[in-house]
């Protein structure tokens, strides 16, 4: 079925300037995590907070640039897509570690 | 070796009770056969029916194998009825053990697999589309393709009946009683592959719907004036996306722990049942919603329609279809109280359980509100409602009861909980389809069902419901546990006794519903829906005729309300000839379809039995039959404008429209309408 007469509005698919600054911050950002863990000057806690934190900024930046995720009135509904599935899967998946742990804890295994 | 498993052994030749099922299906199906033989309809049936891409065919044989799966897992419930008014008192039936343990398995398996889903999703088929104004679902074949599998999977679980043996492990089929140690049948093989072929033919409908609802809507259709049941239907294909997988993945891992010797939930070697149980639950739960919310958008569809109002709150009923959605997948524990997690797991899923019960109020509220000052019409589908709504309300508190963890120790698995779950499906969910059955049976044939025998039907069940599962509540409180063999506990007999009683009222109910089908197919002539607009509807799907045309919109419609067609009766548009008709883009029937599910049934019947060769002959012959689909160009093409004016000619002249007059009025662009739409418009 064509859907000619519907709302078809194409979701964004970046342009070459987009993705090169996707790769740009990328980089960037793989390299600070990289650099604090070679350079030795940070303790293990400091090293693992950054790693984390670099990485979930990283994953927005995979986010925006690379799926093309947005708040637009196209790409809306991607991104609440995105959002509701991420929500049910860290519901799901949280919510069953507690439990198995739970149960796992009080039989003393 | 060659044919695995599988020996003459596996038929039940010494069960009298099985051959004599058996034979008279066997027997019924040579009849259908020899019938269409005679009337020389196996082409017609081939040709518009079986290799149909048209959502409304489809729709219609998904609730035919409902009907038939209802009557199927309607007999396993009378069965277990009789066995236990019969099993006591030192008796011990007429069902030995291992086979009444596939009796309550197979019930309860049919009955949410194979009579509600295909009903709920037969009526989505039919309606939903209509209602948005599109003229078929976004993936036509992918459409046709998801009831073969079903059927498919409905083969398998018949075909446990007669060749081997069905589970006897109870419809969740825990491990480790489901694993290979404890169930070395092919029982529970039958059960993993016909839900797993099912389930993927579920999450392709969910998808194809939401496509189809989010980008195939009439010009001018927003997201908040979709009419409320494609709304629940909306809700409800999320929840499949989001939780079928789940059931796809653990049945995944326990097929391979017993295909291959893995441990994921044995009770050895480092595996862990209890995680088969909270993610088992975790589609569970969802999928009663995945039930029950298409059920809501009917009643609510019904309500206002035979109020002749507006829905009351109609955004309030979409938000609060939402929130269940989201709410349903943080409650799933409750299912599993007893499991030992620790109070304060059982105190957040206990109280999320009480919290979801408040959207589900307002949605109460909504049909109250809804009826209040409006003039209610008492026909079948009124009845089904105000039923559900009285019946509904029952078992949302003794869900509400259940949710304490306190009481649920004490009433974890006995006949209360069996009581309260009825009480929300039958009560809820079938109480709704069968609501919806009659309310757009006129849309989908072109003539009402008989009024009289309906409401027999209706007063049947809602008595029998209430004595067959009232006495059970109270057994529940007496101790009684679910999936008794027999009992000896003289206390008990007189309920019991009383719950048979109810299953025959439930008996004469169903009894009744075909009837009304026999008898209104008799006098269809009689009952004959002209106007496409039996009940003076408001959504879009009654300003097309009954049946619709297969184009289901001459002109897409344009939509500027809620109720866009009560709209377009208001300004007098309603039964407007268009000047000229473009020509209307359709997909072509095909058979892949059902070849593809006639070589899941071999592939799912194969790896039943271990039949590895044919397993392969059955994957190739899947694969084939989708490459040779992928590379068939010849798929769709247009309507020409000749054949649609022809079409719809008819129409207008059945409503007593001057279509020459018109032509020239319309070139004159006045919107005056024809006497007789005006009439129409009054009934």
């Amino acid at each position: 079925m064509s859907n000619a007469h519907s709302h078809d509005h194409a979701a964004d698919h970046g342009s070459v300037k987009s993705y090169g600054i996707g790769f740009l911050l990328s980089v960037i950002l793989t390299v600070i995590p990289f650099w604090m863990v070679m350079s030795g000057k940070f303790s293990s806690h400091d090293t693992l907070i950054g790693i984390v934190g670099f990485a979930v900024v990283q994953i927005l930046v995979h986010l925006k640039y690379f799926l093309h995720l947005n708040f637009s009135e196209e790409g809306r509904l991607n991104s609440l897509t995105f959002l509701f599935t991420a929500l049910i899967i860290v519901m799901i998946i949280g919510l069953s570690v507690w439990i198995i742990f739970s149960a796992d804890a009080l039989m003393m295994r | 070796m060659l044919l695995g498993k599988l020996t003459l052994d596996a038929i039940p030749f010494h069960e009298p009770i099985i051959m004599g099922a058996l034979s008279g299906a066997g027997l019924m199906g040579l009849v259908v056969f020899a019938l269409i033989t005679k009337f020389g309809k196996w082409g017609y049936l081939w040709k518009e029916w079986l290799t149909s891409v048209d959502h409304k065919k489809i729709g219609v044989m998904y609730i035919v194998v409902a009907l038939i799966m209802l009557l199927r897992g309607f007999a396993d419930a009378a069965m277990m009825r009789t066995q236990l008014a019969l099993a006591t008192n030192g008796h011990m039936g007429i069902f030995p053990p291992e086979h009444y343990d596939q009796i309550f398995t197979a019930h309860g398996v049919i009955m949410i697999i194979f009579m509600a889903m295909p009903f709920m999703t037969g009526l989505m088929n039919i309606v939903v589309p209509l209602q948005v104004g599109a003229r078929d679902v976004a993936f036509p074949f992918l459409n046709s393709l998801s009831f073969w599998l079903l059927v498919s999977a409905v083969v398998l679980v018949n075909l446990s009946l007669g060749v081997g043996e069905f589970a006897r492990t109870g419809w969740v089929a825990y491990p480790p009683l489901s694993e290979l140690s404890y169930s070395p049948g092919v029982g529970v093989d039958y059960y993993i592959w016909a839900l797993q072929i099912s389930g993927i033919g579920t999450t392709l409908t969910a998808i194809n719907f939401l496509v189809t609802i989010i980008k195939m809507r009439a010009p001018g259709l927003k997201l908040m004036q979709i009419p409320i049941f494609t709304w629940t239907c909306t809700w409800a294909n999320v929840l499949i996306v989001a939780s079928f997988p789940i059931l796809t993945g653990v049945l995944a891992m326990l097929s391979l722990d017993r295909y291959l010797d893995f441990h994921f939930f044995t009770s050895e070697a480092g595996g862990n049942p209890m995680m088969y149980i909270n993610l088992f639950w975790a589609w569970g739960h969802p999928e009663v919603y995945i039930l029950v919310l298409p059920a809501f958008g009917i009643f609510s569809e019904v309500i206002s329609t035979f109020s002749g109002k507006r829905l009351f709150g109609h955004t309030s009923m979409i938000i609060a279809s939402g929130v269940i959605s989201v709410l349903g997948f943080i409650v799933w524990l409750h299912h599993f109280f007893t499991m030992g997690s620790g109070a304060d797991v059982n105190a957040f899923f206990g109280i999320a359980t009480m919290i979801i019960s408040v959207p589900t109020g307002v949605k109460l509220f909504n049909w109250l509100f809804t009826i209040y000052r409006g003039r209610l019409r008492f026909t079948t589908p009124v009845l089904w409602t105000l039923g559900f709504m009285v019946t509904f309300s029952i078992g949302g508190m003794t869900g509400v009861l259940l949710a304490v963890p306190g009481a649920d120790f004490l009433l974890h698995n006995s006949l209360f909980l069996i009581a309260h779950f009825h009480n929300t499906i039958i009560g809820g969910a079938v109480f709704g389809y069968l609501a919806g059955f009659t309310f757009w049976f006129p849309k989908a044939f072109g003539f009402k069902l008989n009024e009289k025998i309906g409401k027999a039907a209706f007063w049947f069940w809602q008595s029998g419901f209430f004595f067959a599962f009232v006495p059970l509540y109270v057994l529940g409180f007496l101790g009684m546990t679910r999936r008794l063999n027999h009992t000896d506990n003289p206390a008990w007999d007189p309920w019991l006794y009383v719950a048979l009683f109810g299953a025959v009222l439930v008996a004469c109910g169903i009894a009744c519903q075909l009837l009304q089908i026999v008898v209104s197919l008799r006098d269809r002539k009689k009952l004959v829906d002209e106007t496409g607009d039996p009940w003076n509807g408001h959504t879009l799907e009654w300003s097309t005729s009954s049946p619709p045309p297969f184009y289901n919109f001459a002109v897409v419609p344009q939509v500027h309300d809620i109720d866009a067609f009560t709209d377009m009766k208001e300004k007098g548009i309603a039964y407007v000839a268009p000047a000229k008709y473009a020509p209307i883009h359709m997909p072509k029937n095909t058979s892949a379809g059902v070849y593809i599910g006639a070589f899941c049934t071999v592939f799912g019947f194969a790896m039943i039995w271990h039949i590895w060769w044919l397993a392969i002959v059955g994957f190739v012959g899947i694969l084939a039959s989708m490459l040779a689909r992928a590379y068939d160009n010849d798929i769709d093409y247009y309507v020409q404008p000749e054949e649609i004016e022809r079409i719809e000619r008819q129409r207008l002249a059945k409503l007593g429209i001057d279509v020459e007059r018109y032509d020239e009025r319309d070139t004159g662009k006045s919107a005056a309408r024809p006497s007789k739409a005006k009439t129409l418009e009054q009934v």
